[in-house]
């Protein structure tokens, strides 16, 4: 195996092969949160959700996908029919990239990574700001108001978000020393006789609530959902998009929605490690665990009226974020000094 | 000169919500809400949430459970036999007539002795009801002076083409479903459990 993977060719055989299953993985765990957060929705509402296409209706999604794989490739009139095209493109490709860096815990000191980064927090960063891009691309070429007024409102709530959540993890970034996932999950303590993995929601409590308000609005989900806010702007940047450009968008917001669920888990939660939970159950769980509490909250709050959705990000959460870096890096120095 | 007339329609004093001089209403008494109880209400709401994620679901498996229909329910027509299987309808139209929306279509022709199809002199050669157009008001049912058409309790109608929606006369004499036949045995003794409410005033008087 070490041989094959040295060899110039074989390393990228090996490689191509990993990005395949991980891209399999990963369209498998979205198809399947998209059936979670419609049957988790449903019983909030005391509906069964869909239960008709296979056992649980756990089909629906191959259903539907087949439905909209097969609808007409409708452009609208007067678009910016190059941008109009490559917008969703970005948004898909931009979520998917985020997970060549993301560590999934299999065992204790086995993980399954694309790409091994000593910056990998930075580039998950990076890609889910391309996010933007294809959301004010998107409602910019398609001449259509609501698509602008769409791509506008994620243009400003993107940016004044992004600033808290990049914020709420510094403190982090200061405990452990590194920008490397992995290096955060497998961040040992040595207090007393304990030794081993620390969950880091211990050491930062206001980043772990501000990563998490944050990552709401960064992922576009009720309710911060303003870009796509179907009540007022008949669904934002997507108006116009049908068929499989909008099966990308919606692909994209909800493998970036399992980004988000990951991040959390591996950041302030440990990882793939929880007592005698074997590892990859544990990263599972958390990761679902978090999945449900985003569906959750969509299912209980309404959406912001965008002041308010402004005023929280920019006079709360960045505020609260930067005093969260301030105090943990004096008491760093209180600590070490 | 339109202007004025606009000005004539509106009235004089559309009852304000404010009135003149009355000014701003004070602002609400009492502490202003803090942080601390908004995080309770948002935590309030999320509890109430997650009680209703694990009640049971209320909704009806509808194809294969349906909910409990009324017994007044009136739904597509079925055409009657008498019990030694001659057809009740003598072709007389009153229903066609009777029709608001004119579905019905009879066309009659003379009974004769080797063939007798109803007991009166004529009967319905041709019997076709459009449920497209059909609005199931009931008055063919009321129009008929023997009894012969009356409307059952089936409301799963749809079908795949117009064509099928001309219910023929083959198609409507079907045998009645139970609850149906009951129903104008009460009717017929008059000793009936339906109570004399249950009929619609223009029955009143029959």
């Amino acid at each position: 195996m070490n041989d094959l993977y040295n060899n110039a060719v074989g390393h990228w055989v090996i490689v191509t092969i990993a990005i395949a299953l991980l891209l399999f993985t990963v369209l498998t765990a979205t198809a399947y949160t998209v059936w979670f957060e419609r049957v988790a929705l449903g019983r909030i509402q005391r509906r069964p959700g869909p239960n008709r296409v296979g056992p649980f209706g756990l089909m629906q999604l191959a259903a539907d996908g087949v439905k909209l794989a097969f609808k007409e490739s409708f452009i609208p009139a007067k678009t910016d029919k190059v941008v109009y095209v490559v917008a969703p493109a970005i948004a898909v490709a931009a979520a998917f990239l985020s997970w060549a860096v993301i560590p999934i815990g299999l065992w204790y000191d086995v993980q399954y990574w694309i790409a091994d980064l000593n910056i990998g927090i930075l580039l998950i960063f990076a890609f889910s700001s391309l996010n933007v891009y294809a959301i004010v691309l998107g409602g910019y070429s398609s001449n259509n108001k609501y698509s602008l007024l769409g791509g506008l409102r994620s243009a400003a709530q993107l940016i004044s978000y992004e600033m808290a959540l990049g914020l709420a993890l510094v403190p982090t970034f200061m405990i452990v020393g590194s920008l490397r996932l992995q290096d955060i999950v497998e961040y040992t303590v040595t207090w007393g006789p304990y030794h081993g993995p620390l969950p880091l929601i211990i050491l930062t409590p206001v980043g772990f609530v501000i990563y998490l308000m944050a990552a709401v609005a960064e992922t576009n989900r009720a309710p911060f959902d303003l870009p796509e806010a179907e009540q007022e702007l008949i669904g934002g940047f997507l108006t116009e998009y049908s068929g499989l450009k909008f099966v990308m968008y919606y692909l994209a917001e909800y493998v970036n929605m399992i980004t988000v669920s990951a991040l959390a888990a591996l950041l302030f939660f440990g990882g793939w490690y929880l007592w005698i939970v074997p590892p990859v159950l544990a990263f599972l769980g958390k990761v679902v665990l978090f999945l449900f509490l985003y569906i959750w909250l969509r299912g209980t709050f309404p959406r912001l009226r965008y002041d308010m959705l402004m005023r929280l990000g920019w006079k709360v959460l960045l505020p609260l974020a930067i005093a969260n870096v301030v105090v943990t890096g004096i008491v760093l120095v209180a600590l070490q000094g | 000169m339109a202007d004025e007339e606009t000005k004539q329609d509106q009235p004089d004093n559309p009852t304000p919500l404010r009135r003149p001089g009355e000014g701003v209403p004070p602002p609400p008494q009492g502490e202003r809400p803090g942080v601390v109880s908004d995080v309770v209400a948002l935590g309030a709401g999320l509890k109430t949430t997650l009680q209703e994620f694990f009640r049971p679901v209320v909704t009806t498996m509808y194809p294969e459970d349906k909910t409990p229909r009324s017994e007044r329910y009136r739904g597509r027509h079925y055409l009657r036999r008498y019990d030694n299987g001659l057809e009740r309808c003598i072709g007389c139209e009153l229903c066609a007539a009777a029709c608001p929306v004119g579905c019905i279509l009879v066309v009659a022709a003379e009974n004769t002795d080797e063939k007798r199809v109803s007991p009166g002199e004529r009967y319905a050669k041709t019997y076709e009801i459009n449920m497209l157009r059909c609005i199931f008001c009931g008055y063919c049912e009321d129009a008929c002076p023997v009894q012969a058409i009356v409307l059952g309790p089936e409301y799963e109608l749809s079908d795949t083409s117009r064509e099928k929606f001309i219910y023929t006369k083959e198609r409507l004499l079907e045998p009645l479903p139970p609850d149906v036949q009951a129903r104008l045995n009460d009717k017929a003794s008059g000793t009936g459990t339906t109570p004399p409410h249950a009929d619609p005033p223009h029955r009143a008087g029959r």
